[in-house]
């Protein structure tokens, strides 16, 4: 009896395995052919998302221009201790390269090295210009140039900047940097921004997205509960934002809230204020939060909206019969049922306004210009690319620690975008 | 007993301010009672039932629970426990969570919260599914633990629209004799709103027929049945011949009616019938007999127009008195004395077994 029970376990057991990996293989099957029909979308993003944002956050790490046009100093330097003064032999390999290479490369060259120090800029072309007609000994045609050559502080500098990988770009956007030992440390106070910069980004991101969801959540309670022309009306309210362009809605602001706008007008006609005193509405951190608040509404409304809807007005009832008060009702049963809305809103307007960079330029002073100012300020106006490239790379990271953190608190599950 | 634990008087309702949904409404329901409420689709159930709810004011009328006007109590402190159609357990929250809300609610300790909780779902036998969600429970046990919910605060009064319309035909007989066994125990007041005539039978001490907004009989089953009150509520009810003709006698209790082929059947007569007027026989079906004997009473030729089978019983579609549609229901084991349409065969019925209904 005990042997037939234990033989009937086993080949239980063993079916069950089977099944479970026969199971496994059909949907794998299912799998492969619903990619099959989303390939030609994968190939897109591939190409122009994926493809282009990888290639430029590798540029936060890239450090390739000194080994590519300094490529005998970089063997010879190798082997140099960095102590002692470098011998002849160096300053050869270091003459044949800046002779051999064109003018435009040894001036990247020459500006990168300006990142570590300032003035090795005009040193290098100097030194550039000067050697390329120069003779051996090599080493007393640049200490000829300049003094420093005959020290190894330079040399250092020289060899810090050589590896094709560095964390320079990285630890500057986190206003950190290696001192000559290596080791990682904080900037002089007076240099450092980008940190303070990053947090604002956070911050003011934070606070429209608050303002959005103070604002947003009764009117998307509202639109669900309107029945048809109404409902249809408010929501084409909501949407008219869209129809016009960013830039025409933001310059609208400027109108509205500057120191001689409607709004200020309005309150000195209602004696409200002092005319000659008028409030201070733009150019401040009250500018970014009222445009950004104004622009990115819509965002949160909807998602709301579509969660709304989709709650049958049972729940309440339910929760009246069973001796809900209206307040609670509203807290324990209908907030809860719309949080996905709320959440995947939230997420939205969040995480777009991390990135807003046209509406903080137009309506907001110097210390409200938020991170993708400075990305575009490298990138556009002093080609650092470097620069740009890791500035970008921690405002990711940092969206994806906070992602995390919403998926492991929220559960991106529940999250409903419509 | 308090016969009038609930009252409708004179109740109307407009939702659009155009017309009547539910048109001058007179029911008391006495306390204890299992009042079901049934009717086509629109006729006003879920209405009705939702104005005693609270959730829609009546727009004449009042409505009294024990004696007191509930117009102007808001639906939370009516006290009264709802089943929804489609139960509308909360989503978000465990099936344990579900129930202890209305206790929650009404601000109870901690520990009698769980307890009566526990008890809820003991009674409903879901006691070790407190910890899973909604949507992880079969049709059948989100129905129990919505029961579960709406009888953990111990009301007076419960209401249930449509409970078990979305269940299969067995589990909704299963738990249509649950709630009837939950009611006789608890000894509650449960209207209870259905389209089902049979789940109306089985389960009401009273049954209210609904039709186009008014009620058009209230009555016990078997009276609902065995007498009804005019030919809607005759052919609501079960299964029903509805054969038109003319009083041409009339004596107490007992008339003649004579029909369109000049036949002549012996009926009870209804409420209000008068010598001469055009009337509504009801006669049901299964109370037809073949080949009485010669000389009963009410023995008539039909001719078999169709035969259905239906495995314990047997349909015919026969014409007789003037009526080429009289169903005939014969069990199984009579079955087999006639074979094809066609044949003339006698038919017959007891005089009390059809009742001749005055046209309104
Ligand atoms: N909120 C409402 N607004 C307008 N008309 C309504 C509303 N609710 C119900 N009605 C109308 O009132 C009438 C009665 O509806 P009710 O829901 O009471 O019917 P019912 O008897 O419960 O029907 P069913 O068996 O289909 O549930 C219907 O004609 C319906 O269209
Ligand atoms: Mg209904």
């Amino acid at each position: 009896m005990a042997i037939t029970l234990t033989d009937e376990v086993v080949r239980n057991a063993v079916d069950t395995a089977a099944l479970t990996r026969r199971l496994r293989g059909l949907r794998r099957k299912g799998q492969m052919r619903a990619l099959l029909l989303i390939a030609p979308l994968m190939f897109f993003l591939l190409a122009i998302f994926v493809l282009p944002i990888g290639m430029l956050l590798t540029r936060s790490v890239d450090n390739s221009e000194v080994a590519l046009t300094l490529p005998n100093t970089v063997n010879a330097l190798a082997s140099w201790d960095g102590a002692t003064v470098p011998d002849e032999a160096i300053y050869a390999a270091f003459a044949a390269d800046l002779k051999a290479s064109p003018r435009e490369d040894v001036a990247e060259v020459a500006k990168r090295l300006n990142y570590y120090e300032t003035g090795m800029r005009s040193m290098l072309l100097k030194t550039a210009r000067t050697v390329r007609n120069a003779e051996a000994s090599y080493k007393d045609a640049f200490i000829a140039i300049d003094e420093q050559w005959g020290t190894p502080r330079y040399w250092r500098i020289l060899k810090q900047a050589m590896p094709e990988l560095t964390d320079f770009y990285l630890l500057a956007a986190l206003d950190m940097s290696r001192n000559e030992a290596g080791a990682i440390a904080a900037v002089a106070p007076e240099n450092a921004v980008h940190v303070d910069v990053l947090l604002r980004t956070f911050a003011v991101s934070a606070s429209v997205t608050l303002l959005c969801l103070l604002l947003g959540y009764p009117l998307a309670a509202l639109i669900a509960r309107s029945q048809g022309a109404v409902a249809n009306t408010l929501l084409i309210l909501v949407l008219l934002p869209f129809w016009t362009s960013l830039l025409v809605r933001t310059s609208a602001w400027v109108v509205l809230l500057q120191s001689r706008g409607v709004v200020n007008s309005a309150l000195a006609w209602l004696g409200l204020i002092d005319p000659s005193q008028p409030l201070e509405l733009i150019y401040n951190r009250i500018g970014v939060l009222v445009a950004m608040t104004h622009i990115l509404l819509p965002f949160m409304v909807l998602p709301i909206y579509s969660v709304m809807k989709s709650i049958p007005p049972v729940y309440l009832r339910a929760a009246s019969s069973l001796g809900a008060p209206p307040l609670s009702a509203f807290w324990r049963i209908y907030l809860p049922m719309s949080m996905p809305g709320v959440s995947a809103g939230g997420l939205l307007v969040f995480i777009l306004a991390l990135g807003y960079y046209i509406t903080p330029a137009l309506v907001g002073g110097p210390r409200d210009q938020m991170v993708s100012y400075y990305i575009a300020y490298y990138s556009n106006q002093v080609t650092n690319w470097g620069m740009a490239a890791a500035l970008s790379a921690i405002l990711l990271v940092a969206v994806l620690i906070l992602y995390a953190v919403y998926n492991r608190i929220v559960g991106i599950d529940r999250l409903r975008i419509g | 007993m308090n016969e009038r634990f609930i009252a409708f008087e004179g109740v109307r309702k407009s939702y659009d301010g155009k017309s009547y949904v539910v048109r001058g409404l007179d029911l008391n329901v006495a306390r204890g009672e299992f009042l079901t409420l049934l009717g086509p689709s629109g006729s006003g159930k879920t209405t009705t039932l939702m104005m005693l709810a609270g959730f829609e004011a009546p727009t004449h009328g009042t409505i009294t629970l024990d004696g007191n006007r509930i117009d102007s109590v808001p639906p939370h402190r009516r006290n009264i426990g709802v089943v929804f159609q489609n139960y509308a357990l909360f989503p978000h929250m465990t099936v344990g969570e579900n129930v202890a809300f209305p206790l929650k609610m009404r601000r109870l300790g901690k520990a009698e919260t769980t307890e009566r909780a526990r008890r809820a779902l003991d009674m409903v036998r879901m006691a070790s599914f407190d910890t899973r969600r909604p949507n992880q429970l079969s049709g059948g046990q989100q129905q129990r633990i919505a029961l579960a919910r709406a009888l953990v605060f111990e009301p007076q009064l419960v209401l249930m629209d449509e409970p078990l319309g979305a269940l299969d035909k067995q589990l909704r007989e299963h738990m249509q004799l649950e709630i009837k066994h939950l009611h006789g125990r608890l000894g509650i007041n449960v209207v209870y709103v259905t389209h089902d005539q049979s789940e109306a039978l089985t389960m009401s001490d009273r049954v209210g027929v609904f039709n186009d907004g008014t009620l058009q009989q209230i009555a016990s089953p078997h009276a609902l049945y065995e007498a009804p009150a005019n030919p809607f509520v005759a052919t609501f009810i079960g299964e029903n011949n509805a054969i038109s003709g003319e009083v041409v006698e009339l004596a107490g209790q007992n008339c003649r009616i004579r029909t369109a082929d000049g036949s002549v059947i012996a009926a009870l007569a209804g409420d209000g019938l008068k010598q001469g007027a055009r009337t509504t026989l009801v006669l049901r079906p299964e109370r037809i007999t073949l080949s009485p004997p010669p000389g009963s009473p009410n023995r008539f030729t039909a001719k078999i127009e169709e035969l259905i089978y239906h495995g314990d019983h047997l349909r015919l579609r026969v014409k007789a008195c003037g009526c080429d549609d009289v169903r005939v229901k014969v069990p199984a084991a009579q079955a087999q004395s006639f074979q094809a349409s066609g044949t003339d065969i006698a038919i017959g019925w007891a005089p009390e077994d059809c009742r001749a209904l005055a046209l309104a």
